[in-house]
C-alpha cells in the first residue's frame, strides 16, 4: 500500500544502481591492484607516484564535499594539508612519533582551525568567500615560514616517520601504500554516505536555495560550518600521509598554488561526484609528470590546457566519460 | 482564547531611506481566518509579509505570535512556531524532485537533520508524508519530477506543499495565483479553498475575484498604511477604498 | 625603537600601500562591475616590471622605458581580455578561477622562458638616485618619495575620472548595480574592455615603478595579487575609496607591524618571549585585521554594492 504511495524512483536506486557504481569500482580496483604491476617489475617510481595521486585524491574528495555539495568555493583548503604535515613534523621533532598520539592531535588542530576559520568565512557570500577562505590559507602559511624552531622559510625535515606502536611499517612502502589507500577509500566512502544522509541533503539544499531552506526552518550556516569542519578534517589527513611520504614538511604545502591545484582537480574530475575528485588528482599529477619530462617549462602547456578545460569541459573528466553534455 | 489572535501587528513600521514602507500598521489575525491584503503596487504588502515572516527586520513595533513576541527572531525560528511562507517569486530548489522538496521540510521538523549516515531519500516517514501533501496540491502524480522541470502553477502548488509540511498555524502567500492562466488560476483556487478549511491564511493577492471569493476579511494598504480592513463586502462599499484603489477595477 | 626608524618605516608603509593601491584599484573594478575573480592580475604587474627593464636596458633611459612599457602593458591587458577573459564573465567564479589560474601559470613560466628564470635589476634614474634629508640624520631615497608621489597622483586622476566622467559614472553605475548598467543599452562589451585593459595598466604602472627597486623576477606578481586582494576585500568590492584607504592601511600595518610589533609586545612580556612571539605574529597582522573586518562588516568598510 505505501509503496503505491511512494513512487519507485523516489527511492534511492541511483546510489545502488550498478550503473553509477561501475566507474568508482573500476577506479578503486585499479588502485588496489597496481602494486602488483611494480611487483611484475614496473618501475617502483611508480608506485610513490601513486601514492601522491592517493593523498592529493584524499583533499581533493574532501574539497569536493564542501564545494560540489555545499558551493562552498574555498582557496585556502590547502592549508588543511599544511596543518596536518606540519602535526607529523613538529610533533616528530619533539620527539613524539606515535600515530595514535599524531592523529588525534592533527584532526583535533584541523578541527579547531577550521571552526575558527570557517565561522567567520561563511558569514560572507561569492568572491568574499574565495577571498577571505584564501586570506586565511596564507596567513596560517605564513605564520608557519615564521616558526624557525622549525624550520621557517626552509621546511622541516622528518627523520622518523609516524610509529604505528612503536613499529615502524609505515616505512615499508606497500604497506604505506595500502595505509593511503584505505584512508582514501574510507574518505570517499564516508563523504558517499554524507551527502545522501539527512545532513547532506540539508547541505545541497543550503547550496541550491538558502533562503528557502530557511523558510522551512533550517539553519544553512550551521550546516555548512559543519561540513567545513568535516572536510578541514579529512584534508588533514592528507596533510599527515604527505608528510610521512615525503619526509618532510614546509609552508609551500599551503601555497595558495596548492590550493589553486586542489580546485583543479576537482573540477577537471568533475564536480560533484567524489569520484570524479580521484580522477582529477590522478589526471593533473599525471599530466604534470608527463608534461614536465617533456620539457622543463611544462607550466606553459598546462596553464592553456586549463584555460580549455574552463571554457569548454564544464562537467570535467567525468562528463566525457558519462557524457553529459559539457556546454551548459 | 478566543481573545488572543494567531497574529497581532501592533504599530509595526519600517523605512527604506526617507520612504516609509510600512507605516504604523497595527492588525489582528484571529485563528481560522483567510486574511487578504490588498494594494496597488509599491502599497507595501510584501514587505510586511517579509516582516511578519522573518525575513526582513521591522524599524518598530511588535509582531505577536500566539501572544508571544517574535520580532527579534529568525525566520527559521518562526517556521518551527507555525509561520511557513510562500515567496512572490517562487523559492524552491530546482535540483531537487518534487517529492524530496517536500519530504526535506518534513525532515525540518521531525528529528535531528545531524544525521550523517542512513539515506534521508528512503525514509518513509518522510516520503509518505510529503506524498500526502502533494497529492493534497494535485501534484500526486508528479512527485518524481525535477522541480525545476515542473510547470510554473505546478511550481507555486509545490511551494505551498512545502510550506505546509512544516505544519504551519498561519501561511503567509504571496500571490499564489501570480502569472498563472485562467486553467491553473481555478486549480489554484480550489486548492487554497480547501486549505482554508484547515489553515489560518494571510493572503496577498491581485485577482479581486479570488480575493472576494476566498476572503473573510480583506485589509486595504496605501503607501505602507492600513486604509480600511473589513469584510469583503464592506470593503468593497467603501468609498474611501473605491477612491485610493478599486476605483477603475470595481466601477 | 628609535624616531629615525619609525619615520622611515612609516615612509616605507605609505609607499608600500601606494603600490598595493594601484594593484588593488583595477582589480576592484573587474572584481565589482564584472562580478570577475581575476587571480591573473598579479602578472599584469609582473609583466609591468619586466617591460621596464626591457624597455630602459633598450633606451638606456627609465623614462622612456617607462612611456613604452605603459601602452604596451596595456595591449597585454587587452589581448588578454579578447583571447581569454571575455569568455568568462557570464560563467560562474569556479571557472574564473580555474582559467586566470592557467593563465597565471603560462605567462610566470612565458616570463621565464622568455627573460630567464635570474631577477633582473632596473637601475634607479640618475636624476632620482640621491637621498633627502628628512630630518636630523634621517635619509630617505628620492626615487621612493617619487613613487609615493606618483602613486598619488594616479589616486587622485582616478578619483576624478571615477566621478566626473561618463566612463566613471558607468563604471560606478555598474559596480552598485550591474544589471541596470546593461538595461541602459550601454554597450557592456567595450565598458568591460576598458575596465579591464584600464585595471591591466594600473597594475602594470606599479610593476614599473618598483621595477627600480626590487628584484624583478618570474612569481613576483603572485603574492602581491592576494595582497591586493586582502585590500580589496576590506574596503569593500568595487570602491576605490575602500581600495585606497585599505591599502594605505594593510601597507602601514605590514610595514610597521613586522618592525614594532615585537617592541609592542615587549610592554606585556619578557623581551625575549616577545621578540620571538612578533616575528611569529607580525606576517599574520593584515590578515587578522581583514578576519576582523570581515566578521563586522562581512561587504567590507565601503560596500559599492548594496
Amino acid at each position: 500500500m505505501n509503496e503505491a504511495v511512494i513512487p519507485s524512483a523516489a527511492l534511492p536506486k541511483g546510489p545502488f544502481g550498478l550503473r553509477r557504481n561501475l566507474l568508482p569500482a573500476v577506479l578503486f580496483l585499479a588502485f588496489a591492484l597496481a602494486p602488483l604491476a611494480v611487483a611484475f617489475g614496473a618501475d617502483p617510481f611508480f608506485q610513490s607516484i601513486l601514492i601522491r595521486i592517493m593523498i592529493f585524491a584524499i583533499a581533493a574528495i574532501s574539497l569536493d564535499l564542501i564545494l560540489g555539495f555545499g558551493g562552498m568555493v574555498s582557496l585556502g583548503h590547502a592549508a588543511f594539508i599544511g596543518i596536518g604535515a606540519y602535526a607529523v613534523g613538529i610533533l616528530a621533532s619533539h620527539g613524539i612519533e606515535e600515530a595514535h598520539v599524531q592523529l588525534p592531535i592533527t584532526l583535533a588542530v584541523a578541527s579547531l582551525f577550521a571552526l575558527v576559520t570557517g565561522a567567520i568565512s561563511l558569514r560572507t557570500k561569492g568572491v568574499y568567500f574565495i577571498m577571505i577562505t584564501l586570506a586565511f590559507a596564507q596567513m596560517i602559511m605564513f605564520f608557519a615560514t615564521s616558526l624557525s624552531a622549525y624550520g621557517g622559510d626552509d621546511g622541516l625535515t622528518i627523520w622518523t616517520r609516524s610509529q604505528v606502536f612503536g613499529s615502524d611499517i609505515l616505512g615499508n612502502r606497500t604497506i604505506f601504500y595500502y595505509v593511503t589507500f584505505a584512508v582514501m577509500l574510507g574518505c570517499y566512502l564516508l563523504c558517499r554516505a554524507m551527502v545522501v544522509s539527512r545532513f547532506g541533503r540539508v547541505l545541497r539544499g543550503s547550496k541550491e536555495n538558502p533562503v528557502r531552506m530557511e523558510a522551512i526552518g533550517f539553519s544553512p550556516y550551521r550546516f555548512q560550518l559543519a561540513a567545513y569542519v568535516i572536510a578541514g578534517m579529512m584534508c588533514s589527513l592528507a596533510g599527515f600521509l604527505l608528510a610521512n611520504q615525503a619526509e618532510f614538511v614546509s609552508p609551500a604545502y599551503m601555497s595558495w598554488q596548492r590550493s589553486g591545484e586542489l580546485l583543479i582537480m576537482v573540477i577537471l574530475g568533475g564536480l560533484g561526484s567524489l569520484h570524479g575528485a580521484v580522477i582529477g588528482a590522478a589526471a593533473l599529477l599525471l599530466l604534470e609528470e608527463g608534461l614536465a619530462g617533456f620539457t622543463e617549462h611544462w607550466k606553459i602547456i598546462l596553464g592553456p590546457l586549463l584555460v580549455l578545460v574552463a571554457l569548454f569541459l564544464r562537467q570535467g573528466i567525468l562528463g566525457l566519460l558519462t557524457g553529459k553534455k559539457n556546454n551548459d | 482564547m478566543t481573545d488572543t489572535p494567531l497574529l497581532r501587528l501592533d504599530g509595526l513600521t519600517k523605512r527604506y531611506g526617507a520612504l516609509l514602507v510600512t507605516d504604523n500598521v497595527t492588525l489582528d489575525f484571529p485563528e481560522g481566518e483567510l486574511h487578504a491584503i490588498l494594494g496597488p503596487n509599491g502599497a507595501g504588502k510584501t514587505t510586511l509579509m517579509h516582516q511578519v515572516s522573518g525575513l526582513i527586520d521591522p524599524d518598530g513595533g511588535q509582531i505577536l505570535f500566539e501572544g508571544r513576541d517574535v520580532t527579534a527572531l529568525p525566520m527559521r525560528e518562526r517556521v518551527r512556531r507555525g509561520i511557513a511562507r510562500t515567496f512572490q517569486i517562487t523559492s524552491i530548489l530546482p535540483g531537487f524532485s518534487a517529492l524530496e522538496n517536500v519530504a526535506l521540510a518534513v525532515q525540518g521538523r521531525s528529528g535531528s537533520s545531524f544525521r550523517f549516515f542512513g539515506i534521508a531519500a528512503s525514509e518513509k516517514a518522510l516520503n509518505e508524508e510529503a506524498a500526502k501533501l502533494l497529492s493534497l496540491v494535485g501534484l500526486g502524480a508528479r512527485m518524481d519530477i525535477l522541480a525545476g522541470a515542473l510547470s510554473h502553477g505546478e511550481k507555486r502548488a509545490l511551494e505551498i506543499a512545502i510550506a505546509l509540511a512544516t505544519q504551519p498555524r498561519l501561511l503567509l502567500l504571496d500571490e499564489p495565483l501570480a502569472g498563472m492562466g485562467n486553467e491553473e488560476s481555478a486549480r489554484m483556487i480550489e486548492i487554497l479553498k480547501r486549505l482554508k478549511q484547515e489553515y489560518t491564511i494571510l493572503l496577498i493577492e491581485h485577482d479581486m475575484d479570488a480575493v472576494f471569493a476566498l476572503a473573510d476579511r480583506v485589509t486595504v494598504l496605501l503607501y505602507g498604511r492600513v486604509i480600511a480592513t473589513d469584510t469583503p463586502d464592506a470593503v468593497r462599499a467603501s468609498p474611501e477604498v473605491r477612491a485610493a484603489y478599486l476605483g477603475e477595477d470595481a466601477a | 625603537m628609535s624616531t629615525t626608524l619609525l619615520v622611515v618605516q612609516t615612509l616605507n608603509g605609505l609607499q608600500f600601500g601606494i603600490l598595493l593601491f594601484l594593484i588593488a584599484a583595477g582589480l576592484t573594478l573587474v572584481f565589482g562591475v564584472m562580478d570577475f575573480v581575476n587571480l591573473a592580475h598579479g602578472v599584469q604587474y609582473m609583466i609591468g616590471a619586466y617591460l621596464a627593464a626591457t624597455f630602459t636596458a633598450l633606451t638606456g633611459n627609465f623614462l622612456w622605458g617607462l612611456l613604452l612599457a605603459l601602452p604596451t602593458a596595456l595591449v597585454v591587458g587587452i589581448i588578454l581580455e579578447v583571447l581569454v577573459f571575455r569568455h568568462l564573465y557570464e560563467r560562474d567564479h569556479l571557472s574564473q578561477v580555474l582559467a586566470t589560474f592557467g593563465v597565471i601559470l603560462f605567462l610566470n613560466e612565458a616570463v621565464k622562458l622568455i627573460w630567464g628564470a635570474a631577477p633582473l635589476g632596473v637601475p634607479v634614474p640618475e636624476m632620482l638616485s640621491g637621498n633627502v634629508v628628512l630630518m636630523d640624520g634621517v635619509l630617505y631615497p628620492v626615487y621612493r618619495l617619487v613613487i609615493i608621489g606618483a602613486g598619488l597622483a594616479v589616486a587622485l586622476l582616478l578619483y576624478f575620472g571615477v566621478n566626473h566622467t561618463r566612463v566613471g559614472m558607468l563604471v560606478r553605475a555598474g559596480a552598485s548595480n550591474p544589471r541596470m548598467v546593461s538595461a541602459l543599452g550601454v554597450n557592456i562589451g567595450r565598458l568591460f574592455m576598458i575596465v579591464f585593459g584600464f585595471g591591466a595598466m594600473l597594475a602594470g604602472f606599479a610593476g614599473i615603478m618598483v621595477a627600480p627597486i626590487l628584484s624583478v623576477e618570474p612569481g613576483m606578481g603572485d603574492n602581491l595579487l592576494i595582497l591586493a586582494m586582502v585590500v580589496i576585500v576590506i574596503g569593500g568590492i568595487g570602491s576605490i575609496r575602500g581600495a585606497f584607504i585599505a591599502a594605505l592601511l594593510i601597507g602601514l600595518v605590514d610595514t610597521l607591524g613586522r618592525s614594532f610589533f615585537g617592541d609592542l609586545l615587549r610592554l606585556f612580556m619578557p623581551a625575549a618571549t616577545a621578540s620571538q612571539t612578533g616575528r611569529a605574529i607580525a606576517p599574520m597582522l593584515i590578515y587578522i585585521l581583514m578576519a576582523a573586518v570581515l566578521f563586522f562588516r562581512p561587504a567590507g568598510l565601503f560596500p559599492a554594492r548594496r
